[in-house]
């Protein structure tokens, strides 16, 4: 059974890095931002497998950390990209 | 064990791709986009090499605060008028100091003997007197104890300095402009149902972090980012510098891991030293302690110096 | 029964598999970024989900088994509103450059 999540892991954390080539691509920088959306999900996907492979329990913790942090960049670059940059009053 | 050698060449392979993506990026979108995808890939190496603590900690500020800061800089960045790319002098010296550094750290770890000298039995040895489960928080707060406090007052000093940034005329201004952008309703949404839940897992990750993988500075952490998410959906707004509510917070964790210190020279006859009756307790009150400081550290850190008023 | 819950697990782990392969499919194939957030959330809600629903058949006890569940939904939480707020980006960025 191990072998099996294990390898599972790896299928999934192929098809994440597949998935990144054209994300980092672009064009645009919203497609760009999807990369580490891809790879949250991706990583999640592969923590809990290796937690299950490996019989180590902690580590599902990392995958919840993970998941309860996986909008954060995709919110963080729309609220970047949307408001005006407020380091425009201390320009000369 | 087949399967775990291809999994552990994938990881190797696809850090070095996205390493070198990120630093090949032109843009500061994309280069951001490739260095939080690169710390992402980092917390499933640790977790590869058996160090969940630090998996922890790289998920936490990698997830989180990491993002937020540099796009936050990304953004202050982009109307900088006539930057120019560095010069082909400086990226040749930049780069022979990184190969210098990737080349003495490759040496030290090749030439280090077999088996490499350790001090894990001894640590693990000492936990019973400690009252703590896990190693690494025995290390931080026990063994090492002092070297957790002075970084602790290193955040402190590094929250200082970030406030040095501020203009005078803004001294007491809020920080962030993410309280006046208008409200996203699906952030706000986001925020409502995904901070309680933050709070209880960060505290959760605090709590197991006596016995298990977690502690202190990975649920501040995560504390913060949820500091930061309520800030960024517009719900509250960021407490200036001024706020007395904000620098009490700050303070207290490294204030009471002080005062315990000092207790040990009465209780044990020795600076940071613990009795051995209360040793676990005293460890997770203070615990506690740093844990609400460093989430509020990591968040003044990201949402950095105030901004001046237009 | 325990060869019974291995082969359940084996099934859903790889249908999720294969839906991230799905998801890469249409990372690489589809033409423009609001397509591409479709097939990301594919990967996001039923790759992770049939995952999840595997490894719940192999899990330590009931309360690892609601942590398993606890992420997925914290996932598609956050897969939602990411999704949700990257196609209002894009929308906006299409509308600035016609």
């Amino acid at each position: 059974m191990g072998e099996f999540l294990t390898g599972s892991a790896c299928f999934v954390l192929a098809m994440v890095a597949l998935g990144l080539v054209r994300i980092l691509r672009g064009p645009a920088d919203a497609d760009r931002i999807m990369a580490p959306q891809l790879l949250g999900t991706g990583g999640i996907a592969v923590l809990l497998l290796l937690a299950a492979a490996t019989g180590a329990p902690a580590v599902v913790d990392v995958a919840l950390s993970l998941a309860l942090l996986a909008a954060f960049a995709s919110v963080a670059f729309v609220l970047a990209k949307g408001s005006p940059a407020p380091g425009k009053a201390d320009e000369p | 064990m087949s399967a775990a050698l291809i999994l552990d060449a994938c990881l190797v392979l696809l850090v070095l791709a996205v390493a070198v993506w990120t630093i090949a990026a032109r843009e500061t979108f994309p280069a951001i986009a490739g260095f939080v995808s690169y710390g992402l890939l980092l917390a499933i190496v640790w977790v590869r090499l058996s160090s969940v603590d630090v998996a922890l900690t790289e998920a936490a500020i990698g997830g989180g605060a990491t993002g937020v800061l540099l796009l936050g800089a990304a953004a202050r960045l982009t109307d900088r008028a006539g930057r120019r790319p560095a010069g082909i002098g400086l990226r040749i010296m930049a780069g022979a100091l990184c190969l210098a550094i990737t080349a003495a750290l490759a040496f030290v770890i090749l030439t280090l003997p077999d088996p490499a000298p350790t001090l894990a039995p001894q640590a693990v040895a000492g936990l019973p007197a400690t009252g703590v489960g896990n190693p690494i928080t025995a290390v931080l707060v026990a063994y090492r104890g002092i070297d957790t406090l002075l970084e602790k007052i290193v955040l402190l000093l590094a929250v200082i300095g970030v406030w040095c940034l501020t203009p005078d005329d803004s001294w007491g201004a809020l920080p962030a402009p993410w309280g006046t952008a208008r409200q996203d309703d699906a952030i706000v949404l986001l925020a409502r149902l995904l901070a309680p839940v933050g709070v209880v897992v960060g505290v959760y990750i605090v709590w197991v972090g006596a016995d298990d993988p977690g502690g202190a500075f990975q649920g501040g952490t995560i504390l913060a980012a949820m500091w930061l998410l309520v800030m960024m959906a517009g719900l509250i707004a960021p407490l200036p510098a001024t706020s007395r509510r904000l620098r009490r917070v700050l303070v207290a964790g490294p204030a009471l891991f002080l005062a315990v210190a000092f207790a040990g020279f009465a209780m044990s006859g020795d600076f940071l030293s613990y009795p051995p009756a209360y040793a676990k307790w005293l460890i997770k009150l203070i615990e506690a302690a740093l844990t609400l400081s460093i989430a509020a550290m990591v968040g003044v850190l990201v949402i950095g110096p105030a901004v001046r008023k237009r | 029964m325990s060869l019974l819950r291995d082969l359940f697990t084996v099934l859903m782990v790889s249908a999720g598999g294969f839906c991230f392969l799905a998801g890469t499919a249409g990372l690489l194939r589809f033409p423009d970024a609001l397509t591409r957030l479709h097939a990301l959330t594919k990967a996001d809600n039923l790759g992770l989900g049939l995952i999840v629903l595997g490894l719940i058949a192999q899990a330590p006890g009931p309360l690892g088994a609601l942590k398993l569940v606890a992420v997925w939904l914290l996932a598609q939480l956050a897969g939602a509103t990411a999704t949700q707020v990257l196609a209002r980006a894009v929308r906006a960025e299409g509308r600035d450059s016609p």
